[in-house]
């Protein structure tokens, strides 16, 4: 009983060891090189539009550190409401981590799962969903920083 | 001058991030809190802050941009309050772009409906 039991065990082994290698055949390789031209002029672009927009804040006599916030929080709502009208999928699937990676794949990491569960109501559809990826990047980032703090009055005292 | 690097360090830390996401099979969000975590490590240990001042936006726009505000914030915060700058600092310092982003996007999320992918 128990002998056939094993056999079983490795038929279906065998059987997981072929399929994958069927599976591999038909998944495209990811096209490294040109995902990551993509990424870098995408992400670059991104970036020089901020520092044009801080400058340009600062030309109207904004401090800098209230012209960063202001770009930061244009880059954000953009990044949204394209989320928001089904542009940024598109973009994203074009610039992948060239758009993911700056403040922009945060925001539309918010948007899209709220949208997605806006059936289960207000609060704990979209209310909760607001924050299934963002809650561990806030989670984690503030947690680093605190520490980070604590760490550094120990050394300065 | 300003803007080529800017588009240089943008661009170079968004490869990182592809190269994250084609080589290994890292998920998007697991990359967001490792570009966080990494960027406010750095620039605990000091080493953040040469490249902002560097490359500016290019530096601070993507997400270890967010994790250096946290630091910093964090960091500055301690000088002046001592233990309790440690817990107020981070987030003081990046309170205006979180609010918008929650604010904003649940507007955005109660108004829009997801649409198909095209």
């Amino acid at each position: 009983m128990s002998k056939k039991k094993k056999q079983d065990e490795q038929v279906k082994k065998e059987q997981a060891k072929a399929y994958e290698k069927y599976v591999k055949q038909f998944t495209p390789n990811p096209k490294y090189f040109s995902n990551a031209i993509k990424a870098f002029f995408i992400g670059g672009l991104v970036c020089t539009a901020a520092l044009y927009l801080q400058n340009l804040f600062m030309a109207q006599g904004m401090m800098k550190k209230d012209a960063a916030t202001a770009v930061t929080v244009i880059l954000v709502c953009s990044a949204q409401l394209l989320t928001g009208i089904g542009w940024f999928d598109s973009i994203a699937r074009f610039a992948g981590a060239g758009v993911i990676v700056p403040i922009t794949g945060f925001a539309n990491s918010m948007v899209s799962p709220a949208m997605e569960f806006k059936k289960e109501g207000l609060v704990l559809g979209s209310g909760a969903k607001l924050f299934t990826l963002a809650g561990p990047v806030l989670v984690c980032g503030i947690s680093v920083s605190v520490i980070i703090g604590i760490i550094h009055l120990i050394i300065d005292k | 001058m300003d803007y080529l690097w800017a588009f240089i360090i943008g661009g170079l830390i968004c490869v990182i991030g592809q190269l994250l996401m084609d080589f290994t099979k890292l998920t998007p969000p697991r990359i967001l809190v490792i570009f966080v975590v990494a960027g406010a490590i750095l620039t605990g240990l000091g080493l953040y802050q040469p490249i902002v001042d560097f490359a500016k936006s290019g530096a601070t726009v993507p997400l270890p941009g967010f994790g250096y505000l946290l630091a910093k914030g964090a960091m500055d915060a301690v000088k002046i309050d001592g233990f309790m700058g440690a817990l107020v600092g981070g987030l003081k310092e990046t309170a205006a772009g979180i609010t918008a982003a929650i604010v904003f996007g649940y507007i955005i999320a109660l108004i829009f409906s997801p649409k198909p992918l095209r």
